[in-house]
């Protein structure tokens, strides 16, 4: 068996997106971060753990924090999931909960299968990702450079806490990176 | 559905649990936990639910961890408890104090015809939860032991607690909530002080 090494993109690249997104985040008040890891919000959700304004939700499943962000919003508070594109099939029947109670919904997505991606079993649901969205009545908006990242976002955070239409973004691959298994 | 003895009356579980709900808020799962709750009255802080089959327990945790000064509620099935096992375990990592599970296990799917569920022949809820880090996991069998618990379920220093309760399989008369998700959840916002966008 040829042998792979294993290498941690994030480690050898400390971005500022992730720290433009963490600031946002903030800035709107955002008190539950449900999420999922993924390599390329590892980063952001080393800053979530240290907010001692955020709670930090690691999830068994994507679905779970959907849940979990209607219910902060019963309870008065905003929240944003993240995730990564595979996680947006496990939360299909669960993003009805978006249409039924007009809540303010938010989710950061890490794109993979789209970029250089070296493992084919990404690519399906990297490929659907953005139609799920809009078929659930989810707007999705893209950012796929470094500089891009915090209008992106700020214009989403935007459309999602104060006009309550449930939006996502999408993080392409080619901004994180593709996951490097061999050198 | 045949009646078994000594199995305790969803309505008169759910009624008893509250009676002296104070400012409690009660999620109710999709199905016959949803008319248990509408049948005890109906309130501003029941959160009824129709759909989002799994989500019970998450939608109740997003309103714990919002509010932890008040008692939270979560009432549901032993089918929507299968249906989001894990988060039991989301749950026992964050272990919010002011959250109760209660799962009204008639070992069948009502709603669809009274298919068995995995709790009448092999899983066991309760140590499913207590595996996953709710150590105030038990499973209850008495009516006397329903209205301790309901006084229980007020502290909010002490959870989060899982009940089990086995309940009589029949299939009673729906009583219907709103199923209008928009006005429920704006209703229960009202009540805790929000306003609309």
């Amino acid at each position: 068996m040829k042998m792979h090494a294993r290498a941690d993109h994030t480690s050898e690249t400390a971005a500022s997106w992730p720290d433009d997104i963490f600031a946002l985040l903030q800035r709107f008040d955002v008190r539950q971060v449900p999420y999922v890891p993924d390599a390329g919000h590892s980063q952001l959700i080393e800053r979530v753990l240290g907010a001692s304004s955020m709670r930090a939700v690691p999830l068994t499943t994507e679905e779970e924090g959907v849940a979990l962000l209607a219910g902060a919003w019963a309870g008065g508070q905003r929240g944003v999931l993240l995730m990564q594109s595979s996680g947006v099939g496990n939360c299909v029947n669960m993003l009805s909960l978006t249409q039924i109670f007009r809540f303010p919904f938010l989710t950061l997505v890490t794109m993979r299968g789209e970029w250089g991606e070296f493992n084919p079993w990404q690519v399906p649901m990297g490929s659907s990702t953005a139609g799920v969205f809009e078929l659930s009545g989810i707007k999705a908006l893209r950012a796929s450079s470094p500089d891009e990242v915090r209008e992106v976002v700020e214009a989403a955070a935007g459309q999602a806490y104060n006009a309550c239409t449930p939006t996502a973004v999408l993080l392409s691959q080619r901004l994180i990176g593709a996951k490097v298994f061999t050198k | 559905m045949m009646s078994k003895a000594n199995l305790l009356d969803r309505r008169r579980v759910v009624a008893s649990l509250l009676a002296e709900r104070k400012e409690a808020i009660v999620v109710g799962g999709l199905g016959a936990s949803t008319y248990d709750i509408a049948a005890a009255g109906d309130h501003d802080r029941n959160l009824y639910l129709w759909g989002a089959m799994g989500g019970a327990v998450m939608i109740g945790l997003g309103i714990a961890l919002a509010q932890p000064k008040l008692p939270v509620v979560v009432i549901t099935g032993d089918g929507d408890m299968l249906m989001g096992m894990g988060s039991l375990a989301t749950v026992g990592l964050q272990k919010p104090k002011n959250l109760t599970i209660v799962v009204l296990d008639n070992e069948v799917y009502g709603e669809t015809g009274g298919q068995a569920s995995h709790t009448a022949a092999t899983v066991d809820l309760v140590g499913v939860a207590r595996a996953c880090g709710i150590t105030d996991a038990r499973a209850i069998a008495t009516m006397a032991d329903i209205e301790a618990f309901a006084s229980a379920m007020q502290d909010v220093s002490a959870g989060p607690r899982f009940v089990n309760i086995k309940i009589d399989s029949a299939n009673l008369e729906r009583v219907l909530s709103s199923r209008d998700g928009s006005f429920i959840l704006t209703r229960i916002r009202g009540s805790l002080g929000f306003g609309p966008i």
